[in-house]
């Protein structure tokens, strides 16, 4: 049903197509596919298409939408076509990731003790301890094995065959992992002749990784087995289905607040059995709702005394509270300073170009080019608060203009990425959409980077917006072995 | 001068609750003072969890066992002072200097507090505190029952009155405006006059040879061997000698008293 010269012209800017190159050859990774998709009839691949829905939808895979009018649950669109990644491509994204995130932890255990990196003028002093994401209670307070963000989701774009760059670290608490899953699921399940013919690396193990990851950060006085329990806000945050679903995938409990209790020097969930200790805490809360009796008082979320327990060292809090300065938007742009001074080594995976408004010229430069520029707020998330410059409109750019003028520091902008695209069923047919990439890194004893990730795709035509809150959809991500 | 002091906290209530509190009850040795015997003992609550916090306090975790109506606290113990003028140096601590640059929701400067601040900048870190000083303790009058614990810095600086906690904030506020790192610091107080209160807070601000020098600008002097230092942190809610939540329905009843006394006998000393 694949016709070429319609696949390429649906393309309305000049970008990276992943599956086909400017003369519709399919590059190597994709050729397998690309001839199966020439030989799938519309009806077909419609009717599993719908078979997915309803797969998705019976497993209740579903996210609530912040702010909607309706508030309800949505399904995140699936589409059905697999973003092919080489084992080459891999290699190189993996070297990269561990990279990265091995500096930025050596980065939050100096920023938290003596900050070398302050003292030889790499980063503004007030950059870190100013900022509110730093928290200064965590100070001189060392994490079993150092680590302070375990589970991360490194958000990776790609413009040419050889342009990769992170867009954001995600190393507080990364949502999307149970996409990844049930997306490969639901594939193997679909087509399982595809998997015949390519040698996809699998991902299934990632449940049984985070558990290993999680007991090999128990606290140093832990005898046995440490009990690992994952901490959720409750049924109606966004990624409740999320909690629930890797709690159960690792064979551990799924808690709230209520159901923990801080007493004789330990942390307990109360069970029908009577009360059992938590050695390791996967926390799905953010840092100021873990304890009212440290952090925002008025928190229903937390357990009182929790972060005194873990600064005693008889918890461990996953991840680290504090972990967000090194994923701060403002900070971002420092990173390759930071991947120099803690490895020595040049960094492999590039940062996109960042303009910090709170330095005069580089706000100059944003506001005689907000056309042109992506601005974000620095402790957004979710694709909210962000001006898109090319698809903006006047009065945009001037509320913008306002806003950043007001308050330069919560502002960065970047220039506009030519996302790459891959084929995505749209309905009528197969066209390419603009997509990214949320692989899932793992540090605990060791790092270990799952191949594969969640890909993100803006199924409306020339949207370069992914995020499932602003209607983008996933894929299943397979990465080739060689 | 050798200070004994003997602090009590109570919590009474008539429905039972858990309680969970954080105490920052043990003062430490440091340039000033000598620690020569310090004990914390609480009924109704159990505790064994200790550890030292960014500031350098050391920190006990109580938590009752099932709800309780009444939790009793009592920290008591001698020191040795002397008068250094209220400087205190470079404790060892994990925080850095600059993290005391931070605001909090009870330390922001307004407009107010900043013009204030500007005019007291001199030519020193250490005579421009001393202008903070001198300049609040002639503008905030020290006035009980108008404040309380959750006034703001501006508010009270506004109101032109309050306690020590309110003119700690405000120095706080003004030092931090003008690029000094500072704190709040809880302590005793010997007093002369026997209804004064005991149980006291000032601030402690960075001066780049002297280190960290507190400064009470309710009473408009720095630190004597009259003064034992408890816990530091970035504003009263942080330092809070006793910090507590209350699980469960009804309300409580919170009472404190602190004795504080000029040691005679040489014997009760343990050191």
């Amino acid at each position: 049903m694949l016709k070429t010269q319609a696949y390429n012209t649906g393309n309305d800017t000049v970008c990276f197509d992943e599956m086909l190159r400017a003369d519709f050859s399919a590059r190597e990774c994709y050729r397998t596919l690309f001839e199966w998709l020439q030989r799938q009839s519309p009806s077909g691949i419609r009717a599993k298409q719908a078979e997915a829905d309803a797969i998705f939808r019976r497993l209740g895979i579903t996210f609530a939408v912040y702010g909607a009018a309706e508030a309800n649950e949505r399904l995140i669109p699936f589409d059905l076509i697999p973003r092919v990644i080489s084992a080459a491509e891999w290699r190189f994204l993996e070297r990269g990731i561990e990279q990265r995130v091995r500096a930025l932890n050596a980065f939050l255990h100096d920023i938290y003790h003596r900050q070398e990196i302050v003292r030889a003028g790499r980063i503004p002093s007030e950059l870190v301890n100013g900022n509110s994401a730093f928290l200064p209670q965590m100070m001189g307070f060392d994490p079993p094995r150092g680590v302070y963000s375990h589970i991360i989701g490194t958000d990776i774009v790609r413009t040419e065959e050889d342009g990769f760059f992170v867009l954001e670290d995600n190393l507080r608490t990364p949502s999307g992992v149970s996409y990844m899953l049930e997306n490969r699921e639901t594939m193997m399940h679909l087509f399982p002749e595809l998997f015949a013919a390519h040698r996809v690396a699998p991902v299934e193990r990632y449940p049984e990784l985070l558990r290993q990851t999680l007991q090999s950060v128990a606290p140093s006085g832990c005898d046995g087995e440490p009990a690992v329990a994952v901490l959720t806000p409750g049924i109606y945050n966004s990624a409740y289905f999320e909690h629930a679903f890797l709690a159960d995938q690792m064979g551990v409990e799924l808690v709230q607040g209520s159901d923990l209790v801080v007493e004789d020097g330990a942390l307990w969930m109360r069970t029908i059995r009577g009360r059992a200790r938590v050695d390791v805490l996967y926390r799905r809360i953010d840092d100021a709702f873990i304890d009212p009796l440290n952090f925002r008082p008025d928190s229903m979320l937390g357990v009182p005394g929790l972060f005194d327990l873990y600064r005693a060292g008889r918890v461990t809090l996953v991840n680290a509270p504090g972990t967000g300065i090194a994923d701060d938007k403002a900070v971002y742009a420092y990173v390759p300073d930071i991947v120099e001074f803690y490895t020595g080594e040049k960094p492999i995976l590039k940062n996109v170009q960042t303009f910090r408004c709170s330095i005069a010229e580089e706000r100059g430069h944003v506001l005689e080019h907000l056309e042109e520029l992506v601005v974000k707020e620095v402790h957004g998330s979710g694709g909210y608060g962000m001006l898109i410059g090319p698809r903006s409109t006047r009065q945009q750019r001037a509320d913008f203009a306002e806003r950043i003028r007001a308050n330069p520091g919560n502002y960065i902008a970047q220039p506009t990425l030519a996302l790459s695209t891959c084929p995505a069923f749209a309905g009528s047919g197969i066209g390419p959409r603009h997509v990214d990439l949320r692989p899932f890194v793992l540090v605990g004893d060791r790092v270990r980077v799952v191949p594969g990730g969640l890909t993100r795709v803006a199924l409306k035509k020339g949207s370069l917006v992914v995020n499932s809150s602003q209607g983008g959809g996933t894929k299943d991500t397979w990465v080739l072995e060689d | 001068m050798r200070i004994a002091v003997t602090h009590t906290t109570s919590y009474h209530s008539d429905t039972p609750a858990r309680a969970v509190q954080a105490l920052r009850l043990v003062p430490r040795s440091l340039r000033g003072q000598t620690v020569l015997s310090w004990q914390v003992r609480v009924e109704g609550a159990g505790g064994g969890l200790r550890y030292t916090d960014a500031f350098g306090n050391a920190v006990e975790l109580m938590a009752s066992h099932g709800p309780t109506t009444s939790v009793v606290i009592t920290a008591e113990g001698v020191v040795e002072t002397e008068d250094t003028a209220g400087v205190v140096g470079f404790p060892p601590e994990a925080v850095v200097p600059a993290v005391c640059l931070r605001s909090t929701a009870l330390t922001e400067a307004d407009d107010a507090i900043r013009a204030f601040a500007a005019t007291c900048r001199r030519e020193t870190a250490l005579a421009t505190l001393h202008a903070v000083l001198d300049g609040l303790h002639a503008a905030v009058a020290y006035e009980t029952g108008t404040t309380g614990s959750f006034t703001t810095a501006a508010a009270a600086f506004a109101a032109k009155r309050g306690v020590c906690q309110d003119h700690a904030h405000i120095f706080i506020a003004a030092a931090r405006s003008l690029g000094l790192p500072a704190r709040y610091v809880t302590g005793y107080l010997l007093t002369e006059e026997a209804d004064a209160v005991a149980h006291h807070a000032w601030a402690e601000a960075m001066t780049p040879d002297l280190g960290w020098v507190g400064f009470d600008a309710a009473n408009g002097q720095c630190p004597t061997d009259r003064y034992v230092r408890l816990a530091a942190g970035l504003d009263a809610a942080e330092a809070a000698p006793v910090r507590g939540v209350r699980l469960g329905a009804g309300s409580e009843t919170l009472q404190v008293n602190v004795g504080v006394q000029a040691s005679q006998s040489q014997s009760q000393s343990q050191g």
